[in-house]
């Protein structure tokens, strides 16, 4: 019972930072169809912002989750004009991979150049350190910050794509880029904006997610296949697949690890073969033959 | 009622085996160069041969095929262990060893291309992926076969046709694998341009339209992925047995992903492109590398964006191009 | 006799749009047989059920009296059902010799040998030679097809169509974008195909049409709403009204 719980919580909790970080990646795929290996490395520039902001410049914690996302937004958008727009929707993943990876190599590259290639703590507040009373058990307060980050953005997107004006342009583009361009939608900007909108997931679950996928100097490749293997898995376009790829891996490697440890990996991998090969589109996901 | 057409094709104009000849004099000559340039720097230069096979490789899935795939080193790595292991449990001969090379790396080729030749795009990258991955951790757990994360070592294999020692200074590894480079890649000129090669390229195009015309086309791919397996496997048993040991480093996602750059860099879909890829990128990596992982990985980065931009299709194409333009203008 | 290919009630649907309503025709040995119908009538799509490319909602194909709903596109086309695209879709990167060569060595089931030369092997380069020959290509054979015209492209389209020997035939507008004084060589290389083959061919040039067909096919909204002679098809009323006039455009086109 007992074991049950922190396999239930850890996983949850990981399940959700691979949600956070990995819808970003989903809604790119979905709509920009572009195999973005980078996400993982701007998470990592998110990462590693957030524990300058903290460490050096010693902001509050939620002050330096604000300057990492925007940051990191703000570094993306050169990549955006000049490399991302070349490969929006291009049929050709293998373009798409190696640009992507190309940028992955060079983020890895520069970043540990400015701020040394270490491992990157980023100190949570008192507020989130240490166990909090549940009644029965005490859980660490951080796991259950973690799983509030992941359910708050999971309302907040299905509220912008479902009920804003921004998410009915998103999904014409989606469905029918041609006619959203005949109709006066301009795809470019709803593709910026979806750029940044993502990138800027991305970089809120790097922070958040820390304590779980600690930033490291070799994060961006480390997690690259991850958190393609969720969206893959779930997908792409999906925040229902995502999230519910996100929890089901999640808990494989949780599970994984706390009762075989010898073949968590193997194990792990074995699904997705599995999943992939019956899911082609992912388990929630739309063919765009 | 046409009456009889007047046939105006024009002659054949290629001669294969001059060209096939060609190549072989041409790999020869930059083998010679290297062992004579460079006498202490033979056990690189081997390795260097061992990974162009699996670049060699990956050009006919990727090059020739129009498969992306994230997962390649795994036909090498799992050859590199079948030699390895066989080497330590007793069989010695480097003919036989490469045999179980090329039998393993076959084999991984089959079972890989009937996962990852299913389907095209991101699944197919995703399988890729997974299947690479699975083989890894299968390598790291398997700890009483493989060595695990120590890595498998004691790799002695015997002589070369019983005459000629593995010695320290690597010259016999690197003649006998110059040889066997020269071999192999004779037979892939002759492959790509026969009418199975020249299919998975019309494959490659439109698969639709090779359905059309009656191609079953997921079979062609999973045999061009065990012939694809053979290459690797012949890099995978060579390298185990030049260097002695099989490490993790030779399954990881990493390897994947650093031959697809030299493929890309090279020009996929030519095998000249493949050998030149792997070439430049190993001895930049051989010098930049050792100064500094992380100036590598941007110079990396950058160049690998720099190709993609303008020149996708790798260094090898302008380098043609520009050669047939100085042919032409000297004959013009 | 049973017939070369017969279609029995078939129906497909796209979302809500029935694009193919309760179809049946036969062909058979010799049967020259043109297909036409306004813009977006279904002609392709019907095309595309019989090759297999997309399935039918209901209804069944037959080649010679077999059926063949459960077999994949290559199994047809081993059973000597050949088409040719209305856009096209040949192989981009290979020369024009190859794109037939490849057709050739497929049917006779010599693709996949590993270290044979391919398209220059004498026999298969004496069949493409005279395939490309009377479709006056014979000059590019050499190119690569994407340097080539589109109109040329057309015609290797039809090339690949006759190098694989077809039983039954459906050319999709086989003379749209080819340029007019080329026209009459598409109408020659099918006057010189096997008499008992079927071909069917879907085109919208009235002259073509009476040049060609024996018998014609129209399709309006997804429904055959005439078969007969291409002497009647003019006089039908169902068929004027479907074509709203637009269709003695067509004929005047010159
Ligand atoms: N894959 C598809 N999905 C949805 N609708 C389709 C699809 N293919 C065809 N359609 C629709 O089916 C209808 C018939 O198309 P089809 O291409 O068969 O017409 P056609 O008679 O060949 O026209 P044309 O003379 O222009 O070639 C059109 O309305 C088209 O939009
Ligand atoms: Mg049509």
């Amino acid at each position: 019972m007992r074991l049950a719980l922190s396999i239930l919580t850890d996983a949850v909790a990981y399940g959700m930072v691979l949600f956070i970080i990995s819808i970003g990646l989903s809604i790119m795929m979905g709509l920009m169809r572009v195999v973005n290996l980078a996400h993982g490395a701007f998470a990592m520039i998110g990462g590693y912002l957030a524990s300058y902001a903290i460490r050096d410049l010693h902001v509050h914690y939620s002050v330096a989750i604000l300057l990492a996302v925007v940051g990191t937004i703000l570094v993306s958008i050169p990549f955006e004009l000049l490399l991302y727009r070349r490969i929006y929707r291009k049929s050709d993943p293998l373009i798409q991979v190696l640009m992507t990876i190309g940028i992955t190599f060079l983020i890895i590259g520069v970043v540990n150049f400015i701020f040394g290639p270490s491992l990157k703590t980023i100190p949570l507040p008192p507020l989130l350190s240490g166990p909090l009373d549940i009644g029965f058990r005490s859980v660490p307060t951080h796991r259950l910050f973690v799983i509030a980050c992941g359910l708050v953005t999971a309302l907040s997107l299905w509220w912008l794509i479902e009920k804003t004006e921004f998410g009915i342009k998103l999904r014409a583009s989606v469905d029918h880029s041609g006619m959203a361009d005949a109709l006066g939608i301009r795809t470019e900007i709803i593709y910026a904006a979806t750029f940044a909108l993502a990138i800027g997931l991305g970089a809120f679950g790097g922070v958040v997610g820390a304590e779980i996928l600690p930033i490291e100097p070799f994060y961006a490749l480390r997690y690259m296949v991850t958190f393609l293997v969720v969206v893959s898995v779930g997908g792409a376009g999906s925040i229902m697949g995502a999230l519910s790829a996100s929890m089901l891996l999640g808990l494989a490697d949780t599970t994984g690890k706390y009762l075989a440890p010898e073949f968590g990996e193997f194990f792990f991998y074995l699904a997705v073969i599995c999943i992939v090969f019956l899911f082609p589109h992912g388990l929630f996901g739309r063919s765009h033959a | 009622m046409t009456g009889i057409a007047t046939n105006d094709v024009p002659a054949r104009r290629r001669l294969p085996l001059l060209q096939e000849a060609g190549s072989a004099l041409a790999i020869a000559v930059i083998g010679a160069i290297g062992y004579y340039l460079f006498p202490d720097d033979l056990a690189f230069l081997t390795r260097l041969i061992g990974i162009s096979f699996l670049v060699l490789s990956l050009d006919l899935v990727t090059g020739y095929c129009g498969i992306a795939t994230l997962g390649h080193a795994a036909q090498f790595g799992v050859a590199a262990y079948a030699a390895g292991i066989a080497c330590v449990r007793g069989v010695t001969d480097p003919l036989a060893l490469l045999a179980i090379g090329i039998f393993a790396g076959t084999l991984m080729g089959l079972i890989s291309g009937a996962l990852i030749a299913r389907f095209r795009g991101l699944p197919q990258l995703v399988l890729s992926i997974a299947v690479g991955q699975l083989v890894a951790a299968l390598a790291n757990k398997l700890q009483w076969l493989t060595g695990g994360s120590d890595g498998l070592s004691g790799i002695t294999p015997g002589k070369v046709f019983g005459i000629y020692n593995f010695d320290m200074y690597s010259r016999t590894a690197y003649l006998f694998s110059l040889a066997i480079l020269i071999i192999v890649f004779v037979a892939l000129t002759r492959f790509v341009r026969s009418p199975f090669g020249l299919m998975c390229r019309a494959i490659k195009d439109d698969d639709l339209r090779a359905k059309m015309i009656g191609v079953a086309v997921y079979p062609r791919l999973v045999l061009m992925y065990g012939v694809s397996g053979a290459v690797a496997g012949v890099g995978g048993a060579l390298t185990a047995m030049s260097t002695g040991v099989v490490g993790l480093d030779g399954v990881a996602f990493e390897r994947s992903a650093e031959v697809l750059v030299m493929l890309v860099l090279g020009g996929a879909g030519h095998l000249w492109g493949a050998l030149a890829g792997t070439i430049i990128f190993m001895i930049f990596e051989h010098i930049v590398a050792a100064a500094n992982p992380f100036h590598w990985m941007t110079l990396v980065g950058l160049l690998l964006i720099l190709i993609v931009v303008f020149a996708p299709k790798g260094l090898i194409e302008p380098a043609l191009s520009l050669a047939r333009r100085l042919t032409k203008g000297r004959a013009s | 006799m049973t017939a070369l290919l017969e279609a029995r009630n078939i129906s497909r649907s796209f979302g809500g749009l029935r694009v193919t309503d309760d179809v049946s025709f036969t062909l058979g040995a010799g049967d020259r047989v043109a297909l036409i119908g306004p813009n977006g009538a279904g002609k392709t799509t019907l095309v595309n059920l019989i090759t297999g490319d997309i399935a039918p909602s209901a209804g069944q194909f037959l080649i010679s009296g077999e059926e063949i709903n459960g077999l994949s596109i290559p199994e047809r086309v081993q059973r000597g059902l050949v088409r040719t695209f209305q856009t096209t879709r040949l192989f981009q990167n290979l020369t024009v010799a190859d794109n037939v060569a490849l057709a050739i060595m497929q049917r006779r089931r010599i693709s996949k040998r590993f270290f044979s030369v391919s398209t220059e092997r004498p026999d298969v380069r004496a069949e493409w030679s005279e395939i490309l020959a009377n479709l006056g290509l014979d000059r590019l054979a050499y190119r690569k097809v994407v340097e080539l015209a589109y109109g040329q492209q057309r015609l290797i389209e039809l090339a690949i169509g006759l190098a694989l020997r077809p039983k039954v035939l459906l050319l999709d507008e086989p003379a749209a974008g080819v340029p007019h004084d080329e026209a009459p060589k598409i109408l020659d290389a099918i006057n010189q195909l096997p008499a008992d083959i079927a071909v069917l061919m879907i085109e919208h040039d009235m002259d073509l049409v009476f040049k060609f067909a024996t018998r014609v096919l129209v399709l309006a909204a997804g429904r055959l709403i005439f078969e007969g002679s291409p002497k009647d098809v003019t006089a039908d009323h169902e068929v004027r009204r479907a074509y709203l006039g637009s269709y003695a455009d067509a004929r005047r086109v010159p």
